[in-house]
């Protein structure tokens, strides 16, 4: 079966710097990618040629299902199922739960007039299921502001989710949360793959990011310094690595994978 | 920056989950009626005759007309300063069609399309260019303030044949006898906006994009049409208060529009819309003017005047203001 997405020799260059440099990557059906990189390391480049902000330079391919993709357009990328989820800028914070969870793709009729029962009824629904709010102090209705962090991410995975994302990318999704909060939200990328669906998850901290990717890649300096299975390696082998990497660029030690 | 409190309580139900939902609009009924009693225990023999509340009914749509679609412009995060210009400016076409035409109706049109133009240019120089809306509506106000006094040569205009018109009973007519036609106009105003800032596509947009610009344009609302859109609808109501107010006195002086900056403005922050952006009511605003003209009204008929009138109008204000956010901050 083909992999749902698929970066052959991808390039990025701004002006005189290389962001990416040939970079080959894919993420399976229903697989947790784990992306480990320091700052400026290219993720965040990568993500933005994933979801159509950014083109790749001539030369670089992007499949979707095994179908090239030549221009992709930020539309065409939610349209495909691409979905990101950001840490910060997911969520408006002084508005409903229910605004929050169709935002930008509110049920209306053709002259735009609100369905707002329908709202509030599948955001009800979505809370009992995807985001297991059981306390009756939560409504469709509550303002976001005064959930947790965990509990945010999870409202901003689970409208992915409703909206048929097949893949969506949590840029560190973790960041800033306290430990039980982390374990929350870890629990919501869980919920990912059981839905079904693919995830990549991008993160500073391994430790976040092991207990619940399948595959870990690892980018250096715009290049693709490693990538494994988790099975293939313990968490102190993968610290291990890591420094390896920070110092010679690659996973192994060596060029190459 | 409310000051939220985390209660851990488990059962918010019923009326008090009400309550919390309707807080800002709560509060601002809460201090309408507290400063009605005030004016009532302060000048009964003035509060309690009927008078007072044509008079106020007459004056208040002024600027209420304009506070109501400001709302969505503040809660769209953005601000409009231009508009006091704006009604002249309206005006001013009304007279340059209306002197070569002679159709008042034409005239009137010309007046409301001058008034879309110069808002609708405010959204672009924010939304386009990039100005802050602050510093971009300074400037269009000098801008719109010169072309009226260049294009009249500062001289006013007699409006007496509007009076032969329907236009005239249409807007500013009573009704009934005694409704001011522009008390009416302000209901219906604040009905079509109330309708699309709460029922309609258009609004949801303008709550997100005021409360977070980047995640709503990251989640594909079209946050520079939204903004562009809620300054054409102040700059419409602009000239639309602009032509109430000459038809009125049935005399355009050039510099009309001065002195509604901060009844309008403070009738949109009274009314519990947050300068931050996100949050706000069309029906908080609604209130807010009329008690804003209440208070323009009562100091009149309280028989107050000379230096202590700015005195008192502050104090109440800035009163009202912190009783309106205490108030709801304690059902919250």
């Amino acid at each position: 079966m083909e992999p749902f997405l698929q970066l052959k020799n991808v390039s990025k260059t701004f002006g005189e710097v290389a962001a990416l440099r040939g970079i080959n990557f894919e993420v399976g059906n229903n697989e947790i990618v784990g992306l480990l990189g320091d700052n400026g390391a290219g993720k965040s480049t990568m993500v933005k040629i994933l979801t159509g902000y950014h083109q790749p330079d001539p030369g670089g391919e992007l499949y979707l299902k095994g179908r090239r993709i030549e221009h992709l357009t930020v539309a065409q990328a939610r349209d495909l199922g691409i979905e990101v989820v950001y840490q910060e800028r997911a969520l408006a914070d002084q508005q409903s739960l229910w605004r929050n969870i169709f935002m930008g793709r509110e049920l209306a009729d053709r002259w735009g007039r609100l369905d707002l029962k329908g709202m509030r009824r599948e955001t009800g629904k979505l809370m009992q299921t995807l985001m297991g709010f059981t306390s009756t102090a939560v409504s469709p209705d509550s303002v976001v502001k005064t959930f947790s962090g965990g509990e945010r991410q999870g409202v901003a995975i689970t409208r992915a989710l409703y909206f048929k994302a097949e893949l969506i990318i949590l840029d560190e999704p973790t960041m800033g949360l306290s430990l039980s909060e982390t374990r929350k939200c870890l629990d919501f990328v869980a919920g990912i793959r059981a839905a079904g669906k693919s995830a990549i998850f991008i993160d500073h901290n391994i430790f976040h990011v092991y207990p619940v990717a399948d595959r870990i890649v690892v980018l250096d300096r715009g290049a693709v310094a490693g990538q494994f299975l988790k099975n293939e390696l313990t968490l102190q082998e993968l610290i291990d690595r890591l420094y390896l990497v920070a110092q010679t660029g690659s996973l192994n030690g060596g060029g190459g994978r | 920056m409310s000051g939220e409190q985390a209660s851990p309580l488990p059962r918010r139900r019923g009326l008090y989950r009400l309550a919390r939902k309707y807080s800002l609009q709560i509060g601002i009924t809460g201090v309408a009626f507290f400063i009605w009693v005030l004016f009532l225990i302060g000048s009964p023999r003035t509060f309690l005759r009927r008078d007072i509340y044509a008079a106020f009914m007459s004056s208040t749509p002024y600027f209420a007309l304009m506070a109501i679609p400001l709302t969505l412009v503040i809660i769209a995060g953005e601000i409009d300063l231009s508009f006091p210009s704006v009604m002249a400016f309206g005006m001013t076409a009304f007279d340059v069609v209306f002197l070569t035409t002679h159709s008042v109706w034409l005239g009137f049109l010309a007046c409301l399309a001058a008034g879309v133009l110069a808002g609708w240019l405010n959204g672009i120089i924010v939304v386009k260019i990039g100005v802050p809306s602050l510093v971009a509506t300074i400037g269009t106000q000098f801008l719109w303030r010169g072309v009226v006094m260049v294009v009249t040569n500062g001289q006013g205009l007699g409006l007496t044949p509007v009076r032969e018109t329907f236009l005239y009973p249409l807007l500013v007519g009573r009704i009934g006898g005694f409704f001011p036609a522009q008390f009416l106009w302000t209901i219906a105003f604040a009905l079509v906006v109330w309708f699309f800032l709460n029922r309609h596509r258009f609004g949801a947009h303008v709550y997100l994009t005021g409360d977070n610009l980047e995640s709503a344009r990251l989640m594909g609302v079209n946050v520079h049409r939204t903004k562009i859109l809620t300054f054409a609808a102040v700059g419409f109501a602009a000239a639309f208060a602009g032509f109430v107010v000459s038809e009125d006195v049935l005399f355009f002086w050039p510099t009309l529009g001065e002195g509604y900056m901060l009844n309008t403005l403070a009738s949109v922050y009274l009314g519990g819309t947050s300068v931050f952006g996100g949050t706000g009511t069309v029906f908080g605003t609604f209130v807010a003017s009329f008690i804003i003209g209440a208070i323009n009204a009562g100091i009149v008929a309280a028989g107050l005047t000379g230096f202590w009138t700015n005195v008192i109008y502050g104090l109440i204000v800035v009163t009202s203001v912190s009783l309106q956010t205490v108030v709801s901050r304690r059902i919250r």
